[in-house]
């Protein structure tokens, strides 16, 4: 009888060793690296690379840089080690950088409940300029950088950046010595392995100033050119080659990426052109509104109507509605300005108050329209609505209402035609090079533009560019710069440089899930 | 004996069919077996023909649950291993002739699973331990040599404990991630069983037995949120603002009616064979809904939790071969189909259909007393499986999945004392 529990005792102390398998089990080998080799990869690119979120590089968010991200799926087949600049001194994880005495940039940006809008989160950064951890790094990714930046020495000089300015901070911090390139540090790694995502700051510095910059197309000598031009395409060409080569000498491959349009990025597209209801204008209070846009109508624009529609120029100025949203007042430098037509008809009018703002009206309204569908009001400009102009006279100095935003605060179609013709030739460009090389081309612009409609991955979640809303807060994928993914919005950008590795090197790496990855940060107080 | 815990064993949901040593070792079948105490379980109407006057049987198992995930596009490997010691203990009194009665205490429902916090299923559940004790007073008339009638309320007491992140990407200052605990305890229900038994021959009995669909409803549980951003955890300021205090929750979890129609047949004096049916309806588990209860220190938004299980069967088949007085010997197979429909398979139940493959023995210490061993091993094949129904931002669709394999066995031991 014994025996036969014993046999029992023995059956169970089988099984119960007995775990279940995977007819085929997931493990490292499950992946492979195909005909790339990643055992030195090596970014180069712009604030996109570095992992810039929420306006600045910070400690914990370096760490979603989406080079950090693929160098932790390139580790599962033969990926060596992934270094990237230094953040160790960001102890308050705060980011932003102290420059010289008294002049910081901004640290990240945080979400403050009590006040409700985006700010750069409190305590100042405790990173120094001067606090410099020499590379080569594997992320070579310097934001601000533009395509000629990239082979100019001296840029990462702490000297050049005290004296001419013509140096980046960032690159400070991390060059191999002040007189290293970008490029030559990136080389200096011996990639076998890249991805270049360069370019994009040769036209969005142009778009982010509201096109306050200039378009050199035409003129060849980048150093001539100001922070917030646009690069010529052919030097953009020429470098962009040059850059290829250097980083393909030694037979390395690699994705090229293209730059997206400024029209899939919150920045441009969250601050509508029309947010002026009654409600806005009465600054919550519906009747106070109704009651100002009356007055406004008859002591500005009924009266600038009437001017304007004297001298042919009528459809520029319509009348305020007291139940509809109202464009902003806006000065578009690619009207012509009919100022001294309208200082003539005001002075003629017999209207003591028109006769006496003349001149005001003449510098002030020249080139001013309202807003259409077809401007980009910047993100900034959000808190710049209904302040104070500098020099306008009081009431007719309201930024958006009686007095026209500026230049810098949005790109009028003239600005957004010369934005879009460069971010075209760019991407001609980056994929002539990339396939005349044989890379591979992970086609940013494309993924960019999917998220104006919704982007789909592969777990169902649809991902759009918006700005920061509580509604969206586990689906938002920009930081609250507006401009830079956040954490999730490079696990994307990740994912679509594993897809085209995947395809174009028949590799086989697992993708990340974006969906787990964080966005803003939201704090009671700041 | 009440500190029995249990753990999901079985294809059905959150049903552990684990209700004797006898009859599990024949394929857990017996709707229509009369052989001991078990009766009560099977079909209370089989009680009245037990030939003893007293007749008990309790017995435990040994229940260990493993679970592995896996996702290759995603580079996911999970595993989660359970143990658990269902139990059960019955007694039946020969009252008259004609009248037998009975109590019957088993744990016929139970779930535990246990994944790594923080695992990337976490926003569907990180552990759960789900665990129902039913306790029933059964009375069993004999109307003729050839038909009988049994049945009885059940008082069910049970509780749950789950904990799971309140989102995929939410965590607090410091990054961790913001989970929810909700815990009941003590959750107390009504329902019934009944069941009627044929003899048309002395070799052959048919069975048919029914069990109640019981609700467990959770009323004023305790629900506990850890790891909550500052933004999260400050007063409201609109209808639509979370909260994320600490409140009490109400939950309803349905407990399936369930049906077993079968039969026996004395094949020889030394053989017997069951074939059972059982079909649990399940499709009363439309979705999981927690309700919290807003204070004035939480609001929190109803979890709604789309489950859409479907009715299952289960097909049972037992043999037993009595080898003298002594020893008896069995075996049995049985098929359990999930109640889980495809894009509804989450990790708090991970059970795919199963066999089930079952043996054990009887050794009578004395005429009177005997030890009853058992064994289970169920056979789950790897399946590819999702749950596609996760809310993410107004997104009722958002998927997590991979494959899955499972292993369960079971040892269990009892005791059968009549006289």
């Amino acid at each position: 009888m014994k025996n036969k529990f014993i046999y029992l005792a023995v059956l169970s102390a089988v099984f119960a060793g007995c775990q279940p398998e995977f007819d085929n089990e997931v493990s490292n080998a499950s992946y492979s690296a195909g005909e790339a080799d990643f055992s030195s990869y090596v970014a180069i690119g712009n604030s996109l690379t570095a992992g810039y979120i929420d306006g600045t590089v910070y400690r914990e968010g370096q760490k979603n840089s989406f080079p950090n991200i693929l160098s932790q799926q390139f580790a599962l087949v033969g990926g060596g080690a992934f270094t990237q600049p230094s953040y160790e001194d960001d102890v308050n994880n705060t980011g932003g950088m102290i420059l010289g005495p008294g002049i910081t940039t901004s640290t990240r940006l945080v979400i403050n409940t009590s006040t409700g809008g985006p700010e750069p989160i409190s305590g100042g950064p405790s990173s120094l300029v001067s606090n410099i951890v020499p590379g080569p790094y594997n992320n070579m990714g310097v934001p601000g950088a533009k395509s000629y930046h990239f082979i100019a020495p001296g840029y990462g000089s702490l000297q050049v950046l005290g004296t001419t300015g013509k140096a980046n901070p960032y690159f400070v911090r991390q060059a191999s010595s002040p007189s290293a390139t970008v490029l030559g540090d990136a080389v200096a790694k011996n990639p076998t392995f890249f991805t270049n995502w360069v370019g994009d700051m040769d036209v969005l510095a142009f778009a982010t100033s509201g096109g306050v910059g200039v378009d050199q197309t035409g003129n060849f000598d980048p150093s001539s050119y100001g922070d917030n031009d646009i690069t010529d395409p052919t030097v953009f060409a020429s470098i962009y080659s040059n850059i290829t080569n250097a980083l393909t000498a030694n037979g390395a491959k690699g994705v090229c990426a293209t730059i997206p349009n400024v029209t899939s990025i919150p920045y441009f597209t969250t601050v509508p052109y029309n947010p002026l209801t009654a409600s806005v204008i009465g600054q919550g209070n519906e009747q106070v509104g109704q009651a100002t846009i009356a007055a406004l109508n008859q002591q500005l624009y009924g009266p600038l109507k009437q001017i304007l529609t004297a001298i042919g120029q009528g459809s520029r100025i319509n009348l305020l509605s007291a139940t509809d949203a109202n464009p902003l007042l806006i000065k578009d430098e690619g009207l012509a300005d009919v100022g001294a037509q309208i200082s003539a008809v005001a002075a003629a009018s017999g209207n003591p108050q028109l006769v006496a703002l003349a001149p005001y009206l003449g510098a002030v309204y020249g080139q001013a329209r309202q807003a259409t569908s077809a401007d980009l009001v910047l993100l900034t400009t959000r808190t710049a609505i209904g302040t104070t102009a500098t020099g306008g006279i009081d009431p007719l100095n309201k930024f958006g209402i009686t007095y026209p935003l500026q230049d810098q605060h949005l790109l009028v179609p003239s600005e957004i035609t010369l934005i879009n013709n460069a971010t075209t030739a760019f991407n001609t460009t980056i994929k002539a090079i990339a396939t005349s090389k044989g890379l591979a081309v992970a086609d940013m612009n494309a993924v960019l533009n999917q998220l104006v409609t919704g982007l789909q991955t592969a777990d169902g979640q649809i991902y759009k560019a918006g700005y920061f809303s509580s509604a969206t807060a586990n689906t938002v994928v920009f930081s609250l710069d507006g401009v830079h993914p956040n954490a999730r919005g490079y696990a994307i950008v990740a994912n679509e440089f594993i897809k085209v590795i995947n395809s174009h090197y028949k590799a086989h790496l697992p993708f990340v899930i974006p969906g787990a990855y964080p966005g803003a940060t939201v704090l009671t107080s700041n | 004996m009440m500190a029995l815990a249990t753990s999901s064993a079985f294809a059905g949901g959150y049903r552990v069919s684990l209700q004797g040593q006898k009859q599990l070792a024949m394929g857990h079948t017996g709707v229509a077996v009369v052989n001991s105490a078990e009766v009560l379980f099977f079909n209370p109407a089989g009680a009245v023909y037990l030939e003893d006057r007293f007749s008990a049987s309790v017995g435990a198992n040994a229940l260990f649950a493993r679970t592995k995930f896996q996702s290759l596009e995603n580079n996911l490997r999970n595993s989660t291993e359970n143990t658990g010691t269902p139990f059960s203990a019955y007694i039946a009194y020969k009252a008259t002739d004609w009248l037998s009665v009975g109590l019957a205490v088993y744990s016929p429902y139970g779930s535990a699973v246990e994944w790594d916090q923080d695992w990337e299923g976490a926003h569907l559940v990180n552990n759960i331990d789900l665990k129902a004790i039913y306790i029933q007073p059964i009375v069993s008339v004999k109307v003729s040599d050839e038909f009988s009638v049994g049945g009885g309320p059940i008082f069910v007491t049970g509780g749950v404990d789950f904990n799971r992140n309140v989102g995929r990407s939410v965590t607090d200052e410091q990054g961790n991630k913001t989970d929810v605990t909700i815990e009941a305890k003590n959750v107390t229900a009504w329902g019934w069983s009944a069941g009627f038994m044929v003899n048309p021959t002395d070799k052959v009995r048919l069975g048919v037995n029914y069990r109640s669909e019981i609700t467990m409803e959770a009323r004023d549980g305790d629900a506990t949120f850890n790891q909550v951003p500052a933004y999260l955890a400050d007063a409201p300021t609109s209808a639509q603002d979370i909260q994320l205090g600490n409140t009490t929750f109400n939950a309803d979890l349905p407990l399936p009616a369930e049906i077993t129609a079968g039969l026996s047949v004395q094949l020889t004096d030394k053989w017997l064979v069951a074939f059972d049916y059982n079909r649990a309806f399940w499709n009363v588990y439309d979705a999981l809904v927690v309700d919290f209860k807003p204070t004035a220190t939480s609001q929190v938004p109803q979890s709604y939790n789309p489950r859409n299980y479907k009715d299952a069967s289960t097909y049972r088949f037992g043999a037993q071969y009595k080898h003298n007085d002594k020893f008896s010997f069995r075996a049995g197979i049985y098929y359990d189909e999930s109640p889980v429909q495809n894009g509804y398979f989450a990790p708090e139940t991970p059970r795919n259909d199963s066999t089930g493959y079952t043996g054990g023995l009887t050794y009578m210490i004395t005429p009177n007393l005997g030890v009853d061993a058992s064994f289970l091993y169920l056979h789950f094949s790897e399946v590819n499986a999702s749950y596609d129904h996760y809310i993410e931002d107004g997104n009722t669709n958002v998927s997590f999945g991979g494959t899955y394999k499972n292993v369960v066995f079971s040892p269990g031991i009892g005791l059968s004392y009549k006289f």
